[in-house]
C-alpha cells in the first residue's frame, strides 16, 4: 500500500529529472550559441527522429513517461515511431506513418490557435 | 561586441562597449529552464496518470495528454501569461510541447490584423512550419529505411 505511493512519486520525479535535463541541454545550447528558438525546435524534434530511428528513444520513454514525450524530441520520437510502424504494413504505410502518429498534436494546434486568436487580442511585446 | 566591421575598431573600445552588456547568467538559466521544463512535464505525467485511471490507454493516452497541453499552452499564450513566463524560463518554456503550441498560436494572434488568410492562417506556421516539414522528411526517411531492413 504504502510502497504504491512511493512508485507514484518516483515516477513523477523520473519526469522532471529527464524533461528538465533535457529543457537544460537546449538552454545551454541557446548560451553558447546565438541559435533562435525556432532552430532550437527543429534540432531538437530531429534529434527525437534520429534517436528513435536508432530504436534509443523508446528506452528513455520506458524510463521517463511524460518527461521524454512532453518535449519537442518526443515529438520527433511520435513521427518515428509511427513510420517504423507504417513501415511494417508497407510502403504506403511507411508514406503516411509519420503524419498520422502527429495529427493530434498538429490538429490540435491549429484548432485551439484559432480559436485563441478569435478570442483574444495580441498584446504589445514591451511590458 | 559583435558585428561585421569589428576588426575596425580599437581593442580598447570593443572591451569598454562589452563593459556594459549585461552578463550572461548561465547557471541561473539553466536552473531556471530545468525547473520550469521539468514541471511542464510533471504536468504532463500527472495528466497521463488521471486519463490512465480514466480508461485511456496507449495512443490514444500519449495523444490526449499532447491535446490537453497543447491547449493550455494556446490558452496561456491568448492571456499574455506565456511570453512573461518565457522571459524568465527561456529553453525551458521553449521546448516542452507548449512551447510548440505557443509558437502556432503567438503569430496566429499577432498577424489577425492583416487578415484571416494571409494573415492569420498563412503566418501561423511561421515557427511551427519547420518543425513539421524537417519533421515528415526525417520520419519518412526512417520509415522508407525500415520498409528495406
Amino acid at each position: 500500500m504504502f510502497s504504491q505511493y512511493w512508485d507514484i512519486l518516483f515516477t513523477f520525479a523520473k519526469a522532471f529529472a529527464v524533461g528538465g535535463l533535457i529543457c537544460m541541454i537546449a538552454q545551454i545550447v541557446i548560451n553558447f550559441t546565438d541559435l533562435t528558438s525556432g532552430k532550437i525546435l527543429v534540432i531538437f524534434m530531429l534529434a527525437g527522429v534520429v534517436l528513435q530511428g536508432l530504436g534509443l528513444y523508446q528506452y528513455l520513454v520506458d524510463f521517463a513517461g511524460a518527461g521524454a514525450t512532453v518535449p519537442i524530441s518526443g515529438f520527433g520520437y511520435l513521427l518515428a515511431n509511427g513510420a517504423i510502424r507504417g513501415a511494417q504494413k508497407g510502403l504506403f504505410g511507411a508514406f503516411t506513418g509519420a503524419l498520422s502518429a502527429a495529427s493530434a498534436g498538429v490538429s490540435a494546434a491549429v484548432i485551439f490557435s484559432f480559436i485563441m486568436a478569435m478570442i483574444f487580442k495580441a498584446k504589445s511585446k514591451k511590458n | 561586441m559583435t558585428g561585421k566591421n569589428r576588426e575596425n575598431y580599437n581593442a580598447n573600445y570593443i572591451a569598454y562597449v562589452n563593459s556594459f552588456d549585461p552578463p550572461t547568467h548561465h547557471l541561473k538559466n539553466c536552473l531556471r529552464a530545468f525547473l520550469v521544463g521539468g514541471f511542464v512535464c510533471t504536468i504532463g505525467q500527472f495528466l497521463r496518470y488521471i486519463l490512465e485511471a480514466a480508461g485511456l490507454y496507449g495512443d490514444e493516452l500519449a495523444g490526449t495528454v499532447s491535446v490537453i497541453l497543447i491547449f493550455l499552452g494556446c490558452l496561456l499564450t491568448g492571456l499574455g501569461v506565456y511570453d512573461r513566463i518565457g522571459r524568465n524560463a527561456g529553453a525551458g518554456s521553449i521546448v516542452p510541447i507548449t512551447g510548440f503550441a505557443n509558437s502556432v498560436c503567438s503569430p496566429a494572434m499577432e498577424f489577425k490584423t492583416e487578415g484571416l488568410v494571409y494573415g492569420m492562417a498563412a503566418k501561423m506556421f511561421i515557427v511551427a512550419g519547420p518543425i513539421i516539414v524537417y519533421g515528415v522528411l526525417a520520419g519518412t526517411i526512417v520509415g522508407i529505411i525500415y520498409l528495406f531492413l
